[in-house]
């Protein structure tokens, strides 16, 4: 059993919003509200949840981009959130991140080259220009783009290109941890693909650790090892992947996976449903308990009054349910 | 009974670079009561295949072909006779429902609207109808909600108001383009039931334009397939997903990832990238990434034609045309 890389305890970020205008009074906003969990060497863990559930604030948290109100964030036992700057600077080259919209994330007035280079240049100031260079060619071949594309703007680049640009950028040093908020989101069913498909191989050739943020549960469960499911900032259920897919617990999950549609038209007009009724409660207002229980098939008294711990329901299921064994 | 037919429509824009063919040639007719899926990537003109037809071009777009609808060629109709229709016996419901409401108007006020202008009901009536619609659309509170402005409603009640707002004056064709792209998936789950439950109900053709397999493969009875502004293939959805003719059918089906996949593998891909519309290669626009491409796709342009399964499909390999 090897010792977790990264051990994430108890964390949350709250945000101060200001209601009602000018003057109003400033009330927290809980974007991630105490969440714990451990991810070993190697191992990819899917973070699912729909808008504002706080999964990308909780990969930003991880990484030290957003301060954390409470709690703590260990890589390799030493807690990240204590580190003075030059220490956490450090640290920073072990865990990069790979965002949503490839274009956006890449700065227009670079060449690719430059682009994928400055991890290096800020880390490695060492390496001599034409080292730089061998690297970023090697490094460009690895994630399936033609080296001699290094000299290109962004614009040149297709989307899905672009997204192999930021990977290349986040795979240069060699980190132990990639956080991916939604790789794949902004990209063509047929990109995706590759992408997915990159992300995989370079994950198993590298020993990567990956925190995979998504809303898509069919990509997660594609790209996953285990699955954690967050609902208004708190974990609903984590679990393997398998178990998780076959054997929901928690029933937001049931109606996640419900809710998916199946490019199979048999399948798919045969299958049961869970429909859960309303929106997503205002995160600013969250329901007393159970934060799930205004839209809960399974809801009952004591789920507007005690907010359900995670329970263990089988080996690495966890679940924040009254009710999961009904 | 058909209720729209396009024939070869050809949707060209003018750009600096010069003109740029979106769709071409595109012919497909749609039934009364049948669900038409229109699958494709970004690019592949499946929006703008019908954007056009409802002579809602950008201003650098030109269409040419004939889209026949209630009796009339709407892409020579007037803006006069297209207003009759918009809205009326066509609705349209986009993809995000924040911009297709206008912000500063109530929610009512635009519904009433509808009835107001295409049936002339009296304001009273109109309002009446309209919270009535509303209900139907499960709104809670359709009262409340009826004086409330876009802002205040969420993404999903905002969709519901825009079926409401579509199916208000009884349409023969509702143009659904993404409706549930924007939406979370328990709420896109909401949504997809109520098309369903409206497309029973009311028996109007529903065009269903996508890029989610999944969501096709729930609703639509058949499934028309673009690429690079063409139709490559077109049949029933059960045959669409069990025995799909084309390459780039059966290229975007292997790609996808399902939730009901065990086994995790490497998915299948389509190689190489979308293509370019500035830079279709000669013959097959999709020869650079067919896994079966021959020598003569690289010279002639397979036609859509009758293939085994039933379908239509524009490859050399699925129907007579690959006969010597």
């Amino acid at each position: 059993m090897t010792a977790p890389l990264l051990q994430v305890r108890d964390l949350k970020v709250h945000f101060q919003v200001r209601s009602g205008g000018l003057f109003g009074t400033s009330i927290p906003l809980k974007a991630v509200d105490g969440i714990s969990f451990d991810l070993k060497a190697g191992e990819t863990l899917g973070i699912v949840g729909e808008s504002g559930c706080g999964k990308s604030t909780l990969g930003r948290a991880v990484l030290q981009l957003l301060p954390a109100t409470a709690g703590t964030v260990a890589w390799l036992g030493s807690d990240l959130t204590a580190l003075d700057k030059a220490e956490l600077k450090a640290q920073r080259r072990n865990m990069q991140v790979v965002f949503q919209d490839p274009l956006a994330s890449l700065d227009p007035r670079m060449t690719a080259g430059d682009i994928i280079a400055e991890p290096l240049r800020n880390y490695h100031a060492e390496l001599s220009t034409a080292e730089i260079k061998a690297r970023v060619k090697e490094m460009m071949e690895q994630v399936g783009l033609l080296p001699s594309m290094i000299n290109r703007y962004p614009h040149e680049f297709s989307g899905g290109q672009c997204q192999r640009i930021g990977i290349a950028r986040a795979m240069i040093l060699k980190p132990q941890l990639v956080v991916c908020d939604e790789p794949v989101s902004a990209l063509d069913v047929s990109i995706r693909a590759q992408i997915i498909n990159l992300l995989t191989d370079l994950q198993r050739r590298f020993n990567l650790s990956m925190l995979f943020i998504s809303h898509d549960l069919s990509v997660v469960r594609h790209i996953s090892h285990r699955v954690m499911v967050l609902y208004l900032g708190k974990v609903m259920e984590l679990a393997d992947r398998d178990a998780l897919y076959r054997t929901p617990r928690h029933p937001y999950t049931q109606a996640l996976i419900s809710a998916v549609p199946i490019p199979d038209p048999e399948k798919e007009r045969a299958k049961p449903r869970v429909i859960v009724n309303g929106d997503l409660p205002s995160p600013l207002n969250p329901p007393s308990g159970c934060v799930f229980r205004t839209r809960c098939p399974k809801a009952t008294e004591i789920c507007a009054q005690v907010a359900p711990p995670l329970e263990h329901a089988g080996a690495g299921h966890e679940v924040a349910c009254h009710h999961w064994r009904e | 009974m058909t209720v729209l037919d396009i024939r070869d429509l050809t949707v060209r824009f003018a750009t600096h670079d010069g003109e740029v063919a979106a769709v071409s040639n595109v012919s497909l007719s749609i039934a009364k009561g049948e669900c038409l899926g229109i699958v494709g990537e970004s690019g592949s003109g499946k929006s703008q295949t019908f954007l056009a037809a409802m002579g809602l071009l950008a201003p650098n777009g030109r269409a040419t072909g004939e889209v026949n609808f209630s009796g009339m060629n709407l892409l020579t109709a007037g803006e006069k006779a297209l207003n009759s229709v918009r809205g009326n016996k066509v609705s349209m419901i986009f993809q995000d429902p924040m911009t297709s409401l206008t912000p500063h108007m109530k929610v009512g006020r635009q519904l009433a609207e509808v009835l107001v202008r295409h049936r002339g009901l009296s304001a009273a009536d109109a309002r009446a109808q309209s919270i009535a619609m509303l209900k139907r659309v499960q709104i809670p509170e359709a009262e409340r909600r009826f004086e409330a402005y876009p802002h205040e409603l969420s993404g999903g009640l905002r969709q519901r108001v825009m079926i409401a707002m579509a199916l208000l004056c009884a349409p023969e064709l509702i143009i659904a383009d993404e409706p549930t792209t924007a939406l979370d998936v328990t709420v896109q789950a909401q949504i997809l039931d109520l098309i369903r439950i409206a497309k029973d109900e009311t028996n109007a053709a529903i065009v269903l334009i996508t890029h989610d397999l999944g969501v096709v493969a729930g609703l639509a009875d058949r499934v028309a397939v673009m690429y690079a502004g063409r139709i490559v293939e077109v049949g029933d959805v059960r045959q669409i997903f069990k025995a799909p003719q084309h390459p780039y059918t059966k290229g975007l089906l292997a790609c996808t990832p399902r939730l009901d996949d065990e086994t995790g593998g490497a998915l299948l891909t389509i190689p190489g990238q979308p293509p370019n519309l500035q830079r279709l290669p000669p013959g097959c626009a999709f020869n650079p990434r067919c896994a079966y491409v021959m020598e003569r796709c690289l010279r002639e342009r397979p036609a859509l034609l009758p293939d085994a399964a039933g379908g239509l499909s524009a490859c050399f390999l699925t129907n007579a045309q690959g006969a010597p």
